[in-house]
């Protein structure tokens, strides 16, 4: 690894941690496409549970999309911290002596690259393919763009409490969801304004507190999770 | 100061003390709720547009206010057991869920009652509605966690990390709930914001207040105590303890 190389400084720990999960993630790429195929699966329930009108699904497209986001997201949770606990890094990246809340940040950001940026990118395509106009799109796009850091770094603090635990996807699941509520009321609410033609200005500065917030303070509680969860 | 209060930090000091002054409020909860009832279920005048039906309050207001107040009490034990390493913290905390999910299922359920005849529905997408159902949500999370950890220490610690990350996050949910439900729908709940109450009705409401306040505190301290016979189980006091009154 390029520990070695990158030297002790943190900000050289920081970048390996990001290169190791990004390097992973590419090796199991079928891992990070089993999320994308159950977003598609879910956003083509609806339909099939709603009836083909196609105005009823235009209103309802994005918040369909929102929801199947969400959902996606809490499955691939786990994932932040599992298989590190498993062989055992993890305990090691706790003990380093670089700030453990800056390694679970770039665990975080490593977790929104590679499972919400391909959402945001199946989720623009197939709502294009649904006829979504360009206006709503573009609305539904940003707020899933400036909320979908939340998201990860939420759940990251999440998996965090969880890491080792039995069942824990469907537990992560309970924890997550409550705290998404915001993010989904803002990002919802930014595409119907825009569906509309109202301004949606506000609800993007809101989602853009919201991430800057949680930018800035769950990286030391899910380094607290994790010495509480490691002991 | 404050070494008044390290003595109970102690579990054995604790338990005793626990064990001394939870009948006592026992006793003061119970007159409180006679107090309570009898002035609103029976001397409080009906009221003019509701009529008996706004009597539930007695029951919902105090459960409503106690589910945000157990939250913080939780919160806070818990913060007390993470960052000073007190015991006692760890097992507050640990006992306060249950009885603060069950009060926010009570301020639910008695909300709904009231609303099936006043509002002709057992649930609406209210902001208030809405955010206490999602504290509901947030107790029913942290019991999921406590019980998934097995090792007791484990469970607290973590269990009080997702305490304090849901006290940062209740104002944002709340809020964002309010702002939510005001662009859905014109306010459905402007019957909620009546200017003053009879002071007939209010004395029997904070009695009911007072009543539950306590009520808590004495089941508190009697979870509590069991909390703490189940952590300290392996300690000689505890052992003392139980074998003693087993052979009385």
């Amino acid at each position: 690894m390029s520990a070695a190389a990158a030297g002790g400084s943190a900000l050289g720990a920081a970048r390996a941690v990001f290169a190791r999960d990004l390097t992973r993630a590419w090796r199991r790429r079928s891992e990070i496409l089993q999320p994308l195929v159950f977003f598609a699966i879910t956003v083509y329930l609806f339909p099939l549970a709603i009836g083909p009108s196609e105005q009823t699904l235009r209103v309802l497209l994005p918040s369909i999309c929102w929801v199947a986001v969400l959902l996606s997201m809490s499955l691939t949770l786990p994932e932040v911290f599992a298989a590190d606990h498993a062989d055992g890094s993890l305990e090691l990246l706790a003990l380093s002596p670089q700030p453990l809340a800056l390694l679970a940040l770039m665990k975080a950001g490593a977790h929104w690259l590679t499972s919400a940026a391909p959402l945001l990118v199946l989720g623009g395509l197939l709502c294009a393919l649904f006829g979504l106009d360009a206006v709503t799109l573009r609305a539904l796009l940003l707020g899933l763009l400036l909320g979908s850091p939340v998201l990860s770094l939420i759940g990251a603090l999440a998996s965090a409490l969880t890491v080792g635990l039995r069942g824990g996807t469907l537990l992560l699941a309970l924890i997550t969801l409550p705290m998404y509520i915001p993010v989904l009321i803002f990002g919802t609410s930014a595409a119907r304004n825009a569906a509309l033609g109202l301004p949606v200005e506000a609800e993007m500065f809101l989602l853009s507190g919201l991430s800057v917030l949680a930018l800035t303070l769950t990286p030391w509680a899910t380094a607290a999770a994790l010495r509480a969860r490691l002991g | 100061m404050f070494d008044r209060f390290h003595k109970y930090a102690s579990p054995p000091y604790f338990h005793a003390f626990a064990r001394r002054l939870s009948p006592w409020l026992f006793g003061l909860s119970a007159v409180l709720f006679v107090v309570g009832l009898v002035g609103g279920l029976v001397l409080a005048p009906a009221d003019y547009q509701q009529g008996d039906s706004f009597r539930i309050i007695y029951i919902h207001v105090p459960s409503a206010w106690l589910s945000m107040f157990v939250y913080m009490v939780m919160a806070s034990a818990g913060a007390v057991g993470l960052i000073w390493k007190v015991k006692m913290g760890d097992i507050i905390a640990r006992a306060c869920a249950p009885l603060g999910a069950s009060f926010t299922f009570l301020a639910l359920a008695t909300g709904s009652l009231w609303g099936k005849p006043m509002w002709g529905t057992w649930w609406v997408w209210d902001a208030r509605l809405t955010s206490e159902l999602i504290l509901l949500f947030l107790y029913l999370g942290y019991l999921a966690l406590q019980s998934a950890i097995e090792d007791r220490r484990a469970a607290a610690r973590a269990g009080a990390v997702l305490a304090i990350v849901g006290v940062v996050n209740i104002p944002i949910i709340h809020y964002s709930v309010e702002w939510w439900s005001t662009l859905h729908q014109g306010p459905t709940v402007t019957k909620f914001d009546t200017p003053s109450i009879a002071t007939s009705m209010l004395i029997p409401l904070l009695a009911m207040t007072l009543a539950f306040k306590t009520l808590f505190a004495a089941v508190l301290l009697v979870r509590t105590r069991c909390e703490i016979l189940e952590f300290e189980q392996h300690t000689t006091w505890v052992r003392e303890l139980t074998l003693g009154a087993e052979s009385r």
